[in-house]
């Protein structure tokens, strides 16, 4: 089996794969990273969203040996030193989320919208830019208003 | 009202190990030796099973073990059931078909469970199964819920005539009848309420595992009430004692129902570890097994009429639906178009006369079971579309005709069972139709006629039984359990708490509100109390979370819990401080005696409790109590939902332009959270209006909706943001005064988008989802009829 190298979260790792190898599988189980979900398999739900070399990719299309090299971040690499990202932070205080399967792909995609996107966001932004995104919980109406608060405090 | 005390706008505690990807979901988990189940599903709707060869299968690399509904049979297990027993119109039972977890004469639905693999690894697993050899005969199907009791039609089980499950019938039918004959005016309609997917984000996962030595299976899965399953799979399925079966439902993303039931993934990796030698056998749902095998919702045909006076004062109402069951009787398919559904048609308003025909029938689908709001949604809709017709047809605005109607005096006996406690539905209109600016509307309106918009506005006024509870009234409905809340506070010798609760938190939030609940009545510091859950072997037999009972049920046996753990306390810390009880205060997490400096902290009494050096005479040491609660009503969650639409006549696009809530709830614990129920629901609620439809082919059966590529849910910019308002009448059957949050907006919602899409058509032919393919069909059928 094809070994792949990749940095997650600022380590240096390896792992046997197989040529079909999901960078989500690989982060999972390989990795024990589980913070990284599957919420669907035909690329629509983004729960599985990580950024490879700075930017969202839905890690369940990936294959791991396409991230051979790369510079991987999942949920688990955001908050620095214990303390939750601006972003995180925004989840909570405004209460971006319920039961959490979809959080981590909507704080990665948050980020990513961020900068892509600047820090002032407006909700009609935020709304077409989270197309790639399900909640099931929340009704969006205060994950729109956790990321443009996050934004606005990165 | 302290910081983190009741009504305090808390944030979660929970929400840390979610933010940064430590929570840990049913299929975060792996055990040591475990193996892989991948299922071999039908491919047809209806066939039968002529032979299964899994000799290629089993030598296929990885793979373990091939299993077949006869390996069940052998091992004598029963099938899957329905706890809830429904009655004909004649007295007579239900006819529920038999549900072996495994097929094994015939396949009923496309995704039946005819075979498991399981391998070492899924990729093996799933190479197996391509080689399990099912030969089948195809066998016509029924999918449709209007054709399933037609002349004709293939039956679902062979000993089923006419595929009808129940004729069920609810209220007068002799003096509604007499009623609709007095009538000045009668409206009359024919609907649809669409089968829906719950999709909970996480999809469903089953591991189970056998100790051969202890005899003891342990089930990881993501269930809304594990005990509930234990049960289920202790005493009517017979996998093992219940002592020696030991169900933990971890981090749960999301259930809206599909999670209540049990299912045949968990029974059969259950039993195939234990067939295997030991090994745990793991399951986890991809979303198209989701798709065909979770429980549906919904999927009513309905034909519905009220009866009005002159005045508009509502006479009688009417209704025949029949209900799809699908192939087989989910866990609890069986009330909810009966006791969750036809007890709700009163709505809001004050009807003397109501009669409801309920008829159950199989169809070639997946089973159809609870989906948030469950029956009382399918309700909601027929009450709230028949008023805000009828209110067009006879020229009276819509929120007038409700308040004529108003239920005004409480408590209110509908002639369907219910008995509405308190409410008061003038408050939450007045309120709804202020923050709406209804007065402002038609000016509104003309604006965006002058753009070619065509803008609408809807009510919905809803009333909702929750709780589902007391025991003894579910119980003479049919109901196979009690459903009542257990709880266990148990106090540490350090004054920290932890709460057994027999609730079960999947988004709702309940580590942070139960934690409130005891912070508020012990005075101790949020991070010092601690809330255990979904664990059969920590926590005593309970109910669970569904129907929005776990404030109502599951927070009152909590609090009857601390009520006895402050009495012990108060014994205790009179004892100490030498004064009579009748002297000793407990405030803010201090006991003092009236007029004197003395003074003891709650975790001092509990350490004293448990060193038990100094204890009253009679006094047991420690401090720890338990608490069953069973209501003695169901509680009555109502309010108005006004939406506001504009269509875009191009294109047929409708955009919610304005949505207002107002919910009298009762007394509200965290409103940050509370608020965070009603945006849930009502976008389920627009997604079933506007977007969503599962949809079987009519002549195959086949799935056509299998993926979220054809499935429409929600996205956020399919939403608009949401105006809340809170009216507040407290709930009398519980100390807390609270009614449940849960479904409200998935009750409400349909209603008011689809009055909403039909005020601004003018016309009332369309069915849920109101797609822009419909919605712009009907604009150039309206413009063909004018131009004629």
């Amino acid at each position: 089996m094809p070994i792949v190298t990749m940095n997650v979260n600022g380590k240096d790792v390896s792992g046997d794969v197989e040529g079909r190898t999901l960078l989500v599988e690989f982060l999972r189980e390989n990795l024990s990273l589980t913070g990284t979900h599957v919420g669907c398999d035909t690329s629509q739900c983004g729960a599985c969203v990580v950024h490879v070399d700075g930017k969202a990719v839905k890690s369940c299309s990936t294959l791991a040996l396409s991230a051979e090299g790369a510079k991987v971040t999942t949920i688990e690499g955001v908050a620095r030193n214990g303390e939750l990202h601006p972003m995180q932070a925004a989840f909570k205080a405004n209460h971006g989320l319920q039961c959490g399967f979809c959080t981590p792909g909507m704080v990665m995609a948050g980020l990513d919208i961020v900068k892509r996107r600047g820090k002032k966001l407006k909700e009609e932004t935020i709304r077409a830019e989270l197309e790639g995104n399900i909640c099931r919980c929340t009704g969006y109406h205060n994950i729109v208003k956790s990321i443009q608060d996050g934004a606005s405090k990165m | 009202m302290s910081d983190t005390g009741i009504g305090a706008r808390v944030v979660r505690k929970e929400d840390n190990r979610f933010l940064t990807g430590r929570g840990k979901y049913c299929d975060d988990i792996n055990l040591a030796n475990q193996t892989y189940a991948y299922f071999v599903r039908s491919p047809h709707a209806h066939a039968k099973i002529v032979k299964i060869n899994a000799k290629k299968a089993e030598k296929s690399p990885g793979v373990v073990a091939v299993l077949t509904g006869a390996d069940l049979a052998e091992d004598g297990l029963g099938g899957l059931i329905c706890g809830w027993s429904i009655n004909n119109k004649d007295g007579s039972p239900m006819k529920a078909g038999a549900h072996p977890a495994l097929a094994t004469d015939k396949v009923r639905h496309v995704g039946d469970h005819v075979a498991v693999v399981i391998g070492e690894s899924l990729a093996e697993a799933r190479a197996g199964a391509e080689l399990v050899d099912v030969k089948y005969k195809e066998l016509d199907a029924v999918v449709e819920v209007g054709k399933a009791r037609k002349r004709g039609m293939p039956r679902v089980h062979d000993e089923i005539a006419k595929n009808t499950c129940y004729e069920w019938a609810i209220g007068e039918k002799d003096a509604t009848d007499k009623a609709f004959a007095k009538a000045d005016h009668v409206t009359k309609l024919n609907i649809t309420n669409n089968r829906l997917v719950a999709n909970p984000m996480e999809p469903r996962v089953a591991l189970g595992s056998y100790e051969p030595a202890e005899e003891h299976f342990t089930l990881y899965t993501t269930s809304q009430n594990p005990h509930v399953a234990r049960l289920i799979l202790s005493a009517f399925i017979g996998m093992a004692p219940e002592n020696k079966l030991r169900v933990i439902a971890p981090d749960v993303g999301g259930g809206f129902g599909s999670k209540i039931f049990v299912y045949a993934e968990e029974t059969v990796c259950l039993w195939a570890s234990k067939r295997i030698g030991g090994r745990p056998v793991k399951w986890t749902s991809d979303r198209s097994e989701a798709f065909l095998c979770d429980a549906h919702g919904r999927d009513h045909e309905t034909t519905a009429e009220l009866a009005l006076d002159k005045d508009g004062k509502i006479l009688g109402l009417r209704a025949h639906t029949t209900a799809n069951m699908g192939a087989y009787l989910s866990t609890f398919a069986s009330a909810v178009p009966t006791y969750l559904y036809a007890t709700l048609l009163s709505g809001q308003y004050n009807i003397a006369n109501i009669y409801a025909e309920v008829d159950a029938v199989y169809t070639h689908t997946a089973p159809v079971d609870a989906y948030r709001g469950a029956g009382r949604p399918e309700a909601c809709f027929v009450v709230e579309r028949l008023l805000e017709v009828a209110a067009r047809e006879t020229g009276v605005d819509p929120a007038e005709l409700r308040r004529r109607n108003f239920v005004r005096e409480f408590p209110h006996q509908t002639p369907v069972i219910m008995c509405y406690d308190t409410g008061d539905f003038d408050a939450s209109l007045d309120m709804a139709m202020e923050m709406a600016d209804y007065k402002g509307f038609e000016d509104r309106r003309k604006k965006a006629a002058r753009q070619g918009k065509l803008r609408g506005i809807g009510f919905s006024n809803y009333i909702e039984a929750c709780g589902i509870a007391p025991s003894a009234a579910v119980g003479s409905l049919g109901a196979g359990v009690g459903l009542w809340e257990s709880a266990e506070v148990r106090v540490n010798p350090v004054g920290t708490v932890e709460v057994l609760t027999g609730s079960h938190s999947h988004g709702q939030g309940h580590e942070t509100t139960f934690a409130q609940l005891v912070s508020d009545r012990l005075g101790i510091p949020l991070e010092q109390v601690s809330i255990v859950h979904g664990d059969t072997d920590k926590v005593q037999m309970g109910m669970g979370t569904y129907g929005s009972r776990s404030g109502a049920v599951g927070m009152t046996a909590i609090s009857k819990a601390i009520d006895k753990v402050e009495a012990k306390a108060r014994k205790i810390a009179s004892h100490l401080m030498e004064a009579s009880e009748s002297d000793v205060e407990f405030s803010g997490g201090n006991f003092t005696v009236k007029g004197t400096d003395k003074s003891l902290a709650f975790g001092e009494v509990a350490l004293a409790a448990y060193v038990a050096h100094n204890m009253p005479e009679d006094t047991e040491p420690g401090l720890k109590e338990g608490a069953f609660h069973d209501p003695s009503n169901f509680t009555f969650p109502a309010g108005c939902h006004i939406c506001e639409v504009e269509i875009d006549a191009e294109t047929g696009v409708t955009k919610i332009v304005k949505w207002t809530a107002v919910d009298d709830f009762g007394k509200i614990i965290n409103p940050m959270i509370v608020e965070g129920q009603v945006h849930g629901g009502i976008a389920q609620g627009v997604g079933q209006a506007l977007t969503e439809a599962c949809i079987y082919d009519p002549d195959s059966g086949q799935l056509i909706t299998g993926s979220f590529m054809d499935y429409c849910m929600p996205r956020a910019d399919d939403l608009p943001s949401y105006d809340l308002g809170f009216t507040e009448t407290a709930c009398p059957s519980n100390p807390l005064g609270v009614k449940g949050c849960g479904e409200a907006g998935a009750i409400a919602a349909p209603a008011a988008v689809i009055n909403a899409v039909t005020d601004a058509l003018g016309t009332e032919d369309i069915s849920m989802p109101a797609t822009p393919n419909k919605v712009w069909n009907a604009i150039q059928a309206n413009a063909k009829q004018a131009a004629e």
